[in-house]
């Protein structure tokens, strides 16, 4: 601590999120903002290697991928997909509640964002379990009855891979949300300093948008629905 | 300087602010965290030099006698992946860029201290991750993990060894991020980017690569690991699978990635060939934008390492021009060096050896390049010790002569103390030696016809490889001899004051070591970089 009265001036407008090396909460707020941002361009490369394989094989072998998307479950992928978009619409709102102030409604609003997040982990669970029993997972446990088998193992392991590491990062979301959920119960948020809660809503945003993307990918390929 | 320097033990500065283990390991000072990846990648040099040692000395006689041709396989494979991923990638960037980057811009400490701790502690994760694969038995797939052998046949650690490498990416991806933030936000007021050191802009070039590339290697990676535990068959041909789609994921990473490993030398070599100089680096904008431009287009040639593995011939004329591209910026970056040091005060101080070591040794691996860019040239040498020879000169010419370079640069900022002089230009000379001796063999070998990756010979390929063994063992010693006089120097080097060298740019304003916090009070730039011609008009803090 210097004693020079300049300091004190200094410390007048200090607010306690201020870290130590940031000059204004307005730096700060830019610099970690842009670090999410940044990140979620390194979640798109890192998802953007499986669309690659995803795009490349579907053009290699276009019938096997329509008979492997026939069974994708159609109501179970298109209601969790309906649950995602609420869980943005809640997270989005969460936002604004930490921007304005709305302490009680920020917790509120950040725990149905979690439930959503719960519930399309179960239907998912569902899913996979169905698939199991169905013998659709790759490797030796796979079995198809039909045309061309083997391409269509490569589409449930695209299958697999693309929606099990989205999975992983809504268990990542669920549980930083919950962490968020908890320091907002704590008061920790305001309009002075709403920063982790806007950049946990872009990392949720961002794996919505990931699914937004699977869903027509996996699951519409046939254009036959129902069944 | 007026006064004489005061020892660094009479100041506080951050290495005595705070004793005993815990203020290392738990600390959020880029300084601290820079020295922590310095003891992590020495360690890690000294392993895969360990195995290169073996590569040496198996290869002294034609015969396969010092180990078994299996054992032969692991020793390559375990050598390139801990160089590349637990040295090279990390080296300056981790180390140099993490101590210099804030201290350049005028910046406290990095944007995320607290991610760039955590950063270091991936590495050392996937370092734990790289160990024990090495010491269960190592992976045998080569440093580039190509199926269908890695997928279906290696019965090696080829999981651990991608976990390891998946574990350091992530550390590889957040330094970059953490670098991207810093310079954009960090900057101290009048430190515009025309004003940035180009070490500070060959960082960004180089963050932006880890950032774009490294997560896709994670992926395909990940898509190798579970082809090997759940047998996915995403490139098992057997099934359907493409090999080529591996070849194609992998080098959009890792072509780029030889970058990561050239680009933060370029960095260190344009401040040291400025300062030893006495001149304003010629071309600033020139060698700003030919950083950048190397970045960019890194991405676009990736499929010239699979010429022969059976890609369409237009797609690889495409990428034979594109890699043709890439020596305009680099030629750009070694003209205008050269340029710098026309009619400039030249002082050979051990740096400026280091940095005349990187220009001539990296034009040619950078010359030898076109050659294998060349789609009729390429058939000939690939998979020889053409190949060979071309990225060590790159990476151990380039990167490690500029790495090593640049510590001895920094050392008094870094310590406190001098390096013995004397010293530090024998080891200069004897790495420069022992390195040329080692691999301008391999050259002709590989144009001769020997194939890379085998632990036996034809009788006639021995003298050229004598040669290089014997090159090997004095850059082992030339290796050797900063570590024993750096450590040396930490308590009986001459004290430095804070600009031994009378060098421009904002880490020489402040006090070696400097403290905590880099400055006292937040710098405010009023001059263009590398103003050697004004420099005694430079303000500097009282």
């Amino acid at each position: 601590m210097s004693h020079s009265p300049a300091v004190v001036t200094h410390d007048q407008v200090h607010n306690p999120a201020l870290q130590h090396h940031f000059a204004t909460m307005e730096q700060q707020q830019e610099a970690s903002t842009m670090g999410m941002w940044v990140f979620l361009i390194t979640e798109i490369m890192f998802f953007g290697g499986m669309f690659t394989a995803y795009m490349v094989y579907r053009y290699m072998y276009y019938q096997a991928f329509v008979a492997g998307s026939e069974k994708m479950d159609f109501w179970w992928g298109t209601i969790n997909t309906v649950v995602l978009i609420c869980s943005s619409l809640t997270m989005a709102l969460a936002v604004r509640s930490s921007q304005i102030g709305q302490r009680k409604a920020l917790v509120v609003l950040l725990i149905i964002t979690m439930l959503f997040g719960c519930v399309f982990m179960g239907i998912k669970a569902i899913e996979y379990t169905g698939h199991w029993k169905e013998h659709q997972f790759p490797g030796t446990n796979f079995h198809f009855e039909g045309p061309d088998p083997q391409h269509v193992e490569i589409f449930f392991s695209l299958y697999w891979a693309m929606t099990g590491f989205h999975a992983l990062h809504m268990l990542i979301g669920i549980i930083i949300v919950g962490v968020i959920a908890f320091y907002s119960w704590r008061g920790k948020y305001g309009p002075d300093y709403y920063n982790p809660v806007e950049n946990v809503g872009l990392y949720w945003h961002f794996v919505d948008m990931v699914w937004i993307y699977l869903y027509p990918l996996l699951y519409l390929i046939s254009h036959k629905h129902g069944g | 300087m007026a006064t004489s320097p005061t020892p660094a033990a009479e100041r506080e500065n951050y290495l005595n602010t705070e004793y005993g283990i815990r203020s290392w390991l738990l600390t959020t000072d880029h300084k601290r965290i820079a020295l922590l990846y310095l003891l992590l990648i020495t360690f890690f040099f000294f392993i895969g030099g360990f195995f290169a040692l073996l590569i040496r000395l198996e290869l002294l006689t034609p015969a396969g006698d010092l180990v078994q041709a299996d054992t032969y396989n692991k020793l390559f494979t375990m050598h390139g992946q801990v160089m590349v991923f637990f040295f090279l990638i990390p080296a300056i960037p981790a180390v140099l860029g993490n101590f210099l980057i804030p201290i350049m811009i005028g910046a406290k400490d990095l944007a995320f201290p607290r991610i760039n701790l955590f950063s270091w502690y991936l590495l050392v994760i996937g370092g734990l991750l790289m160990m024990y694969t090495i010491l269960t038995g190592g992976a045998d797939t080569g440093w580039t993990f190509y199926p269908p052998f890695s997928t279906a046949f290696a019965k090696s650690q080829v999981v651990t060894a991608a976990l390891a490498i998946f574990v350091a990416g992530f550390s590889s991806i957040l330094t970059g991020l953490n670098f991207i933030v810093t310079i954009h936000r960090m900057r101290a007021p009048g430190m515009t980017w025309s004003r940035l050191p180009l070490f500070v802009w060959a960082n960004y070039a180089t963050s932006i690569i880890q950032v774009l590339g490294t997560p896709v290697l994670a992926i395909t990676l990940m898509l190798v690991a579970l082809d090997r535990l759940f047998a996915f068959g995403i490139f098992d041909p057997q099934r359907g699978g493409d090999p080529l789609l591996f070849q194609h994921l992998f080098w959009f990473y890792s072509h780029p990635a030889v970058y990561i490993m050239i680009l933060p030398g370029m960095g260190v070599v344009s401040e040291v060939v400025s300062c030893f100089s006495r001149k304003r680096i010629f071309g600033y904008k020139f060698m700003a934008l030919a950083l950048i431009a190397i970045a960019v287009l890194g991405f676009l040639v990736w499929a010239h390492h699979m010429f022969v593995a059976g890609i369409s011939l237009y797609a690889a004329l495409v990428f034979s021009l594109l890699s043709y591209l890439v020596a305009v910026p680099s030629a750009i970056k070694v003209f205008n060096w050269t340029a710098t040091m026309y009619k400039g005060s030249i002082s050979y101080a051990t740096p400026m050896l280091y940095a005349f070591g990187f220009i001539g040794l990296f034009t040619m691996g950078g010359l030898t390049g076109l050659f294998l860019a060349a789609l009729g040239v390429d058939v000939h040498v690939t998979d020889t010790y053409f190949v060979i020879a071309h990225f060590h000169y790159i990476m151990v010419g380039g990167m490690v002569m500029a790495y090593i370079g640049g510590l001895h640069f920094w050392w008094p900022k870094i310590s406190g103390r001098m390096y013995p002089e004397a010293w530090g230009k024998l080891a200069a000379l004897i790495i420069f030696v022992g390195f040329n001796l080692t691999f301008f063999p391999q050259f002709v070998l590989g144009y001769l016809g020997m194939p890379r990756r085998y632990w036996q010979y034809s009788p006639e390929f021995q003298v050229l490889n004598v040669l290089s063994t014997a090159g090997a063992t004095i850059l082992a010693v030339g290796y050797v001899l900063p570590m024993v006089y750096f450590l040396w120097s930490m308590r009986y080097g001459k004290v430095a004051d804070e600009n031994p060298w009378g060098a421009a740019g904002l880490e020489w304003m402040t006090a070696s070591p400097p403290p905590t916090f880099n400055f006292d009070e937040t710098p405010v730039v009023t001059w263009e970089a590398y103003d050697y011609a004004n420099l005694k008009e430079v303000p500097v803090e009282p």
